[in-house]
């Protein structure tokens, strides 16, 4: 019996189309745009001008405080524009615009693509390596990796998780990654162990990649105190508290951080940007990107230098169809739908998913007629009608009793629901109410 | 028959006693002007006065020593000045407000550049992106100030999907205000004439000026223009006082994209132009 989490959940259609294609180098864009504000926490500070010249991994912007993330170039060139430019959602947002020249890298980074075992860093400089190459969480969520490998004092990691769940359908960067970096992705796992002093590892991967369980269980006999973890099938097991409670069977408290089970959980694709980081000397510049969609020419895993304009990228997998009717950054389940094509990829794109006429649209709302799916998918054991009312009549103290806080928005509740009730859509919009009365009821 | 008549008749009488003596006992003292002042005012328990329902504003106008920075938006003056002499104190006249919407993006100034079919609801759009149009300043038309307002005075027009504001019922209690996620609505002087900048958008000049026709562009120009330094220009957006506006109209004709409005009493939201054709 394979493990799995054991509140909730849901196995929506795989649609791993792009599951047996290679990661394939895409060329260098002309021009890059990079946002400040494409990881969690405080937006980076530029630290060029326009006129500069900068190389493959030059600093541009600097971390705006601890909970904040480095931003490097990824190609070569001169900075043409620093501005503000719309994001994917038509935001507008201060972004670094650099024109490309060419494809000079820092003297400093290692491009060789031998595999490097020997960790001579100590702990301490690991840390300080991660967060001088602006590593954040490449899962999707772009969480400062440096933050999360230094927890609060009070508690102290005993074991190391390796998400490579990949539980959203569609997606297969992480698949295509493990397939082709699987010693890379080890080390990065052995470093990130030695760098919160932990001795044992798990790396989690859904049953529906069996070829990368197999390689990488072989491989990981060389590397000891890393284990292997086959997982049922289901969303959202790539939620850090679904991951936890699968493998280590521990339930992550309603508020607290989820090394309160001395676990630490990170991403498979952001071990192996810690590995290139570690030993190679190489911030983050570019990562895998699924695009993937059935109408979709060339559909595949592609790694890009991030900042790469939407559009251009999905003209290498062949452009978009005629009969697109949505473009999604990330998974279905969790990815947002985009309506702006020339803003740039981010850090924590793992996908594009484009959807036809016929998969593109959500359903007529009807009335909800209690029949409690959604509370029977929901991984947190909440209820998600009671939630998406309340906050639908802003009655927010109430949903706040009812742990509208611990929502994880996966999305099962809508995904779920017979009535096609716009279930999250409200869910989120209370949540982000009772966060900021919760902050500020703790600055008065 | 007889006992449970008696029966029933000493239960009430020990009740009734009962009651009396609590009612005595813990009888709490109140002044008597709060009933009566609640009694004027109109009981709509809007909370526009600032105040939590009727009950609570009287109790605080006869707390207050002045009568200055207290206002029944439902009642107006004239409530203020019934008020007025139950409690010894003058009615200050404050000029009646009116709520104006600061945008004019119609989908013929506004393209949309995308649909959305999530929940109905302006707060939810302007939690996952700019809107349907390229605008991040601009009306998301999803009509949470119609909902928020108790008295019915807004309608969202079918045509341009901007809120029209009925001059009659709105009483300026601001909870289409407080509704609104993009702050598009103001509490304004409710004059015959109102000249506002119909435009909220904070972008450099071009950008707003690309996702909207009838954008600021905050090339200061009205500013300049204003005979009494009515207008002034913040982040690229400019702001017409009504407290010194003389509704010259000066601005109004200089404005090179139109942004500057005049709402007048028999033409309230000029916003519309009574088109059969749907155009979003």
């Amino acid at each position: 019996m394979l493990k799995t989490f054991r509140i909730g959940g849901i196995h929506p259609k795989e649609n791993k189309l792009t599951a047996q294609c290679p990661v394939t180098m895409v060329d260098i864009p002309r021009q890059v745009s990079l946002m400040l504000n494409q990881h969690i926490g405080a937006p980076a500070k530029c630290i060029v001008k326009k006129g500069d010249l900068v190389k493959v991994g030059t600093l541009v912007a600097e971390a705006g405080g601890f909970v904040s993330a480095n931003i490097h170039s990824p190609v070569s060139g001169t900075v043409s524009k620093v501005d503000q430019a719309a994001n994917a959602f038509g935001v507008c947002t201060p972004t670094i615009v650099i024109d490309t020249n060419g494809d000079e890298w820092e003297e400093s980074i290692d491009r060789s693509t031998e595999l490097n075992e020997t960790i001579e860093l100590s702990p301490e400089e690991i840390i300080q390596k991660i967060t001088q190459s602006g590593i954040v969480g490449l899962g999707g969520a772009t969480f400062p990796t440096h933050v999360k490998l230094m927890p609060p004092k009070e508690f102290k990691p005993t074991v190391l998780i390796i998400n490579a769940t990949e539980c959203e359908p569609y997606l297969t960067d992480d698949h295509a990654l493990m397939l082709e970096s699987p010693e890379q992705i080890l080390v990065g796992c052995r470093i990130l162990m030695k760098s919160i002093g932990v001795n044992h590892a798990y790396i989690g991967i859904e049953n529906n990649k069996k070829d990368a369980i197999a390689l990488l269980e072989q491989m990981a006999k060389k590397y000891p105190g890393i284990e292997i973890v086959a997982l049922r099938t289901r969303y959202p097991q790539g939620g850090e508290k679904q991951l936890i409670d699968a493998i280590l069977h521990k339930q992550v408290a309603n508020g607290a951080l989820p090394v309160s089970t001395g676990a630490i959980v990170q991403n498979v694709g952001t071990a192996f940007a810690v590995y290139e980081a570690v030993q190679k000397n190489k911030p983050l510049v570019d990562r895998i990107v699924t695009v993937t969609g059935d109408g979709i020419a060339r559909p595949g895993n592609y790694r890009v230098r991030l900042g790469m304009p939407i559009r251009e990228l999905i003209e290498v997998a062949g452009g978009l169809p005629s009969d697109t009717s949505k473009v999604i950054l990330g998974g279905p389940m969790m990815g947002k739908a985009i309506s702006n094509l020339d803003a740039p990829i981010p850090k924590g794109c793992s996908g594009i998913l484009i959807l036809n006429e016929g998969h593109a649209h959500r359903g007529t709302p009807s009335p909800c007629i209690r029949c409690g799916k959604c509370v029977s998918v929901c991984p947190m054991g909440l209820e998600p009608y009671l939630l998406a009312k309340l906050s639908e009549n802003h009655l927010f103290e109430k949903a706040e009793k009812e742990s509208i806080t611990a929502c994880l928005e996966c999305g099962c509740c809508a995904y779920s629901c017979p009535s096609n009730r716009p279930i999250l859509d409200y869910i989120r919009i209370g949540k982000n109410a009772v966060n900021q009365i919760i902050r500020s009821r703790k600055q008065s | 028959m007889i006992t449970a008549i008696i029966i029933l008749s000493i239960i009430g009488l020990v009740s009734a006693s009962l009651l009396y003596i609590i009612s005595r006992k813990f009888h709490v003292e109140e002044d008597p002007r709060i009933d009566e002042i609640e009694s004027i005012l109109p009981g709509a328990n809007c909370g526009g006065c600032g105040y939590a329902g009727c009950r609570n504003f009287a109790e605080q106008c006869v707390k207050a020593t002045s009568l200055d920075s207290l206002l029944c938006p439902v009642g107006g003056n004239e409530v203020m000045k019934k008020i007025a002499p139950v409690l010894g104190l003058e009615a200050v006249e404050q000029a009646p407000r009116i709520a104006v919407v600061r945008c004019n993006g119609t989908c013929e100034n506004r393209p949309c550049t995308s649909h959305y079919e999530g929940a109905h609801s302006c707060a939810v759009v302007a939690a996952l992106y700019t809107g349907e149009s390229n605008c991040n300043y601009g009306c998301l038309g999803e009509g949470d100030c119609a909902a928020a307002c108790d008295f019915g005075g807004i309608t969202m027009d079918p045509v341009t999907r901007l809120p029209r504001i009925n001059p009659d019922i709105c009483i300026a209690c601001g909870s289409c205000v407080k509704a609104c996620p993009r702050n598009i609505i103001e509490l304004r002087r409710k004059q015959e004439t109102r000249i506002y900048v119909a435009c909220n958008n904070k972008d450099k000049g071009a950008i707003a000026r690309k996702a909207c026709s009838v954008a600021c562009i905050g090339c200061g120009k009205c500013a300049k223009n204003c005979p009494n330094g009515a207008i002034t220009l913040t982040d690229n957006l400019a702001y017409i006082d009504d407290s010194l506006c003389l509704l010259c109209k000066e601005c109004v004709e200089g404005c090179p994209t139109h942004a500057i409005r005049i709402d007048t009493i028999d033409n309230p939201s000029v916003l519309t132009e009574e088109k059969e054709s749907a155009l979003c």
